[in-house]
């Protein structure tokens, strides 16, 4: 996987990488919706478009030996982390070449090499798991962070409030970023939660917290640095809510009926993408004929590999039983 | 008698008894003004208004427990767990509480509540959404579970579930949802009673579920003549049924949608061998699931579940050996 390692190190490095990468989610989010139209995906999707500014402000700081626990919606961070787009698309189509072989699925993707656990397709099925990561780092006294990355819908469930808990008594080096992207599946945040400002539930855990615009790389990244240097230096957990929205529907088919009028038409005037664009076109770094190039060349590149994913290898039935036990140590 | 899908019958049913009862209730995530993740309370916010259908935030143990304690008080609380593996974060509310509540109150409290939830493979849905996972509540005694198979069985057993006085795990393949069958809202199923899906006399399959469909058209392709049971319930299942078919039969086959390891097939299998051990002219057999997830792939997910054809190469070898055939996958070179 030098691939998914050499696209990681990209984007620590490389601030315009960070746009393109962007594009590259977007586009390739928009190939998946129209794949799944087509019905050439099957099963469901769950499309992060304008989230991405969140998914490359994690990328772009933590370190390869750190890992992430994310969920069914994590087309974005596993391709912010490094995944090719090959291998998160051959997992959606279910081939062969997909980064778990085809068996995973679109919200089942993984990649040890850059710290991308197997994501959950279970509400608050990571956040114990990263708190469990940070509790083997803290022990083997490794600076190493792990994060766990959920939706506004999931701090209603048990596993939030217990591992958010666990995690402040132990101090343990894990930051917790809640995406809250207004909706959990076809339910507005306030038919569900009584308050709209998440990061406050970590005030009963005695946890730094924060809300950020989670619509700005810049300005998450500012968050996230305080977090993981708190975590680093034996701080302790932060809880970070980053305000984002949801552009697609929830999943699959999801038209979405149920957003107010006007709503998304607000939330896109802050495409995450657009903010990092004109911070960009301010300081220099990109033109508006830079951008269009840039456009250009990510969708010729997805379409292509759409193209090549389509004629991947199918998995082989006996693949029905690889990877179920483990080896034993002996 | 009406055509019709087996949300609708569901929808029918959940509507029937709310119009005679009012202490039955509705909750679950997006049920009410999203009508259900799969269309299975359509109209019924309209209809019944948003104290008796309600959405819920995305907390399961919650809600189920809520559902033990209104029933407690009498009410007849009826909540969806969109994906039966959901069920996992409020196992405890289920098995641990309400299912002990009549005992532990020396028979004094009950637990009238349905939880429905949808399950088993065949969509696309992957490891963490496809399991049939009936074998987390078997056994448990004080809680009833039960396996609707087409649109007749959606409606008459879900309302014989809201009627019963205990707690009851009532299963929804997904992979039924859209099926279309015949509805007489006249017929009632009894919780406990095995279906009669047709007579014969070589064999006698055990079924439940999308596999009753599956050992169907097994049968029909095998030329054979096979005793169809569709179990329905699951606790308590129907012994003398079964028993009483095998007796004539003198051949088991269970037909079912889970790993082979563990299953609930083996307790028909072992009940039967202990009641006509001398009786059976082949050893009774299990057609089960592999030992293994449910991969998401296309390709694998339709090699996973027995299909017809390789129910019906069990079908055959036993009956005409009376020898144990090898796993069905094993048959179909899979492994
Ligand atoms: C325990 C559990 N309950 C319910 C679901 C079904 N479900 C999947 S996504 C989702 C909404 C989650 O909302 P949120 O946490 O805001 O994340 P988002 O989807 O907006 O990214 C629900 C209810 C699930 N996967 N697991
Ligand atoms: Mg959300």
């Amino acid at each position: 996987m030098t691939n998914s390692i050499s696209r990681r190190s990209e984007i620590r490095s490389n601030e315009l990488a960070w746009y393109e990468r962007m594009l590259e989610i977007r586009e390739f989010e928009n190939q998946v919706n129209a794949l799944f139209a087509s019905g050439s995906i099957r099963g469901t999707t769950h499309l992060c478009n304008g989230q991405e500014a969140l998914d490359i402000a994690i990328a772009s700081l933590l370190r390869n030996d750190d890992v992430v626990a994310a969920t069914y919606r994590s087309h974005g961070i596993a391709l912010a982390l490094g995944l090719t787009p090959h291998s998160v698309l051959a997992e959606i189509m279910g081939k062969a070449t997909g980064c778990a072989g085809g068996v995973g699925g679109s919200m089942h993707l993984c990649d040890k090499s850059v710290g991308l656990l197997p994501t959950s397709a279970i509400i608050g099925g990571g956040m114990p798991i990263a708190a469990g990561a940070a509790l083997s780092f803290q022990i083997r006294k490794q600076d190493r962070v792990a994060l766990a990355l959920f939706g506004d819908g999931s701090t209603n469930i048990g596993s939030f409030h217990e591992s958010m808990n666990l995690a402040s008594i132990w101090k343990l080096p894990v930051i917790y970023i809640c995406d809250n992207n207004v909706y959990g599946e076809y339910s507005r945040i306030n038919l569900t939660t009584p308050i709209e400002d998440l990061h406050i539930r970590a005030e009963s855990y005695a946890m730094p917290h924060e809300k950020v615009d989670g619509m700005s790389v810049y300005t998450l990244r500012e968050a996230l640095e305080r977090a993981i240097e708190r975590a680093r230096s034996g701080g302790g957990p932060t809880f970070i809510e980053a305000k984002t929205y949801r552009f697609a529907g929830h999943s699959r088919a999801d038209q979405a009926p149920y957003r107010p009028v006007g709503e998304l038409e607000s939330w896109k005037s802050r495409d995450p993408i657009l903010v990092l664009e004109n911070q960009f076109k301010e300081s220099g770094k990109l033109t508006e004929d830079s951008i269009a190039a840039k456009k250009m060349e990510t969708e010729k590149r997805i379409a292509e590999i759409v193209q090549e994913v389509q004629n991947d290898p199918e998995p082989l039935v006996g693949d029905i039983f690889k990877n179920i036990w483990a080896g034993s140590r002996s | 008698m009406a055509d019709m899908r087996v949300r609708q019958a569901i929808v029918q049913a959940l509507s029937d008894e709310m119009s005679e009862d009012p202490n039955v209730i509705l909750f679950g995530e997006d049920i009410a003004a999203a009508e259900g993740p799969f269309k299975t309370s359509e109209g019924l916010l309209d209809k019944f208004g948003p104290e008796r259908v309600r959405d819920t935030p995305i907390s399961e143990m919650a809600f189920t427990g809520a559902a033990v304690g209104a029933a407690m008080m009498g009410m007849r609380p009826v909540i969806e767990i969109m994906f039966m593996e959901f069920l996992g974060v409020a196992l405890d509310q289920l098995v641990t509480e309400a299912a002990k509540m009549h005992y532990l109150s020396h028979g004094e409290y009950s637990v009238p509540m349905v939880v429905r939830a949808s399950n088993a493979s065949g969509l696309g849905f992957g490891s963490q959404h496809s399991q049939t996972l009936e074998n987390w509540v078997v056994a448990t005694p004080g809680l009833k579970v039960v396996t609707l198979s087409d649109a007749q069985s959606a409606y008459s057993l879900l309302r014989a579930a809201i009627r019963e006085p205990n707690p009851v795990m009532f299963l929804e393949p997904r992979i039924l949802y859209a099926e279309r069958g015949p509805v007489d809202t006249s017929i009632k199923l009894e919780i406990g009673k095995a279906r009669l899906i047709q007579g014969g006399n070589d064999v006698t399959m055990v079924a439940m579920g999308n596999m009753v469909n599956v050992a169907k058209q097994a049968a029909k392709q095998s030329s054979l003549s096979c005793e169809i049971i569709d179990l329905s319930t699951l606790v308590p299942w129907d012994r003398q049924t079964v028993l009483a078919s095998v007796k004539k039969t003198k051949r088991l086959i269970v037909v079912e949608e889970a790993p082979l390891s563990g299953g609930w097939g083996s307790e028909i299998v072992a009940e039967v061998t202990s009641n006509l051990f001398t009786e059976l002219i082949a050893p009774p057999i299990r057609i089960t699931t592999p030992d293994t997830p449910v991969p998401f792939s296309g390709v694998l997910e339709a090699k996973f579940t027995p299909a017809p054809d390789d129910v019906t190469r069990q079908l055959k070898y036993l009956v005409e050996t009376n020898q144990a055939p090898k796993p069905w996958w094993v048959m179909a070179g899979l492994h």
